[in-house]
């Protein structure tokens, strides 16, 4: 009986590696309960470690308050400088929205979370965000996640408590994005280092050096021109993205859900679900 | 002579109690300290460190303690790991029950032998199961990983081990010796 239980347990495992391969929901569900259960013990750890690092509440950041204080006013003057700037822009570009007749594109819901554990696997590189009280009942799963400064990643998973954001960096992350001022088409693949490369750009036209790298709507999974970061080579014909977001110290994630992000000429199959979301919108 | 059978069923009470918490000794501080890896340290190598603890736990209460880790629980703590560490549902039930059998086999002969032949013993399996995992989850992603986490596996397994078996050694005849109870 002893000695049978071991190849059962083998078999009933090699089962489940089936069964999880068939079923990615299997796993999904089982790993968004553990993270829920699991967030406030991710908080009560990251919470002080935070705490200790921006120095708030403790005496950390008392011995430069006065050089502090002089770079904050010297950054508020250019700020102000550049906020005049921003909307003699604004204005401009609202000038010349109007006269186009230009359709702005929808305004996502967001949501603001703290980032608990920035929990990768042996080779996944994924962090977890716990949602606000707000966001209850909604849907995050496939939300943007980016930080102040450009596109970190999309949650995958989504509990009542809980989400994980698969970032950028990851193996399994494939983000079709648009380079330069012209857009040139290329997919951008994580490979679990510090900087994603660029796959399938035109063989002519090599992306340039310094060039901006923006989410493009190919494939309907990304609303097009989110900053996600700068293109740079690390070697001859190898062009990587140096990416904008704080991947290695993320601490708070705003998680964009576009509603109905997917352009309208996108190739999948959309139609029951407007059928079945919009009467209820009205 | 009227008080003793209730004193000693109150102490065997307390005695199965004891017994009971001995024989989770070795389970629950594997699931403990997986739980306690996965906190958000920041530390570089945790997400290694991980699959290297629940096979250097494995390893030694298959070796020394068989009946405190049957191969039932061996696979929850495989499937654990697993949602723990976003690697395919299972596959590290698999390995660590591969892990368990071998062990098993060779245990008549691997329980007598020197501390430094076991360590040696262990870094060798560790490395190989590091490196079927590896491979394994290549396979069932279509890509080739990359090779570095393998190598920061062997080396935390090889580094790691003695630190580990000094506190299994210290429960194995404290806290988790079940016939001291």
């Amino acid at each position: 009986m002893s000695r049978l239980t071991l190849p059962v347990m083998l078999m009933f495992s090699l089962g489940l590696v089936l069964i999880g391969r068939a079923d990615q929901n299997l796993s999904g569900h089982l790993r968004s309960g553990l993270d829920d259960l699991l967030a406030p013990a991710y908080l009560l750890v990251s919470g002080p470690i935070q705490a200790a690092e921006h120095g708030t509440g403790a005496i950390g950041h008392l011995f430069d308050l006065s050089d502090e204080n002089a770079q904050l006013r010297a950054e508020n003057a250019s700020l102000l400088q550049w906020q005049a700037v921003a909307m003699a822009l604004e204005a401009q570009n609202n000038a010349l929205k109007a006269s186009l007749n230009y359709v702005p594109s929808p305004v996502p819901q967001f949501s603001t979370g703290d980032v608990v554990a920035d929990i990768g696997g042996v080779y996944a590189r994924s962090v977890l965000v716990v949602l606000p009280a707000d966001s209850a009942g909604t849907n995050m799963v496939g939300a943007i996640a980016m930080d102040g400064r450009g596109v970190a990643g999309r949650v995958v998973e989504a509990g009542s408590r809980a989400a994980r954001v698969l970032l950028i960096t990851d193996l399994n992350s494939r983000i079709p994005v648009a380079l330069g001022p012209g857009g040139a088409p290329a997919l951008m693949t994580g490979t679990n280092g510090p900087d994603p490369a660029l796959l399938y750009w035109a063989p002519g036209q090599p992306p340039a050096e310094g060039a901006m790298v923006l989410t493009s709507s190919v494939g309907g999974a990304f609303p097009p021109g989110l900053p996600v970061g700068v293109v740079h080579y690390d070697a001859q014909n190898d062009p990587v993205v140096l990416p904008l977001a704080d991947l290695d110290s993320l601490r708070l994630l705003r998680l964009f859900s576009y509603p109905d992000s997917l352009p309208v000429l996108t190739p999948i199959a959309r139609t029951p679900k407007p059928a079945a979301t919009h009467p209820r919108k009205r | 002579m009227a008080r003793r059978p209730a004193m000693r069923r109150q102490a065997s009470l307390w005695r199965r109690l004891d017994a009971a918490s001995r024989y989770m000794f070795p389970l629950g501080s594997l699931v403990f300290g997986l739980f306690a890896i996965g906190m958000p340290f920041g530390l570089p190598g945790q997400a290694e460190l991980a699959p290297v603890y629940a096979m250097a736990c494995v390893f030694f209460w298959s070796l020394y303690r068989p009946s405190s880790l049957p191969a039932p629980l061996v696979a929850i703590v495989g499937l654990l790991l697993d949602l723990l560490g976003l690697s395919p549902f299972g596959l590290w039930a698999v390995l660590l029950l591969v892990l368990q059998g071998v062990t098993l086999a060779l245990r008549r002969r691997l329980a007598q032998q020197s501390f430094f032949l076991t360590w040696a013993v262990f870094s060798a399996f560790a490395s190989a199961l590091a490196c079927l995992a590896w491979m394994a989850q290549s396979l069932l992603t279509l890509s080739v990983l990359p090779v570095l986490p393998v190598l920061v596996e062997m080396l935390l397994a090889c580094g790691f081990y003695p630190a580990f078996a000094g506190f299994f050694i210290r429960a194995h005849r404290g806290p988790a010796a079940v016939e001291l109870a």
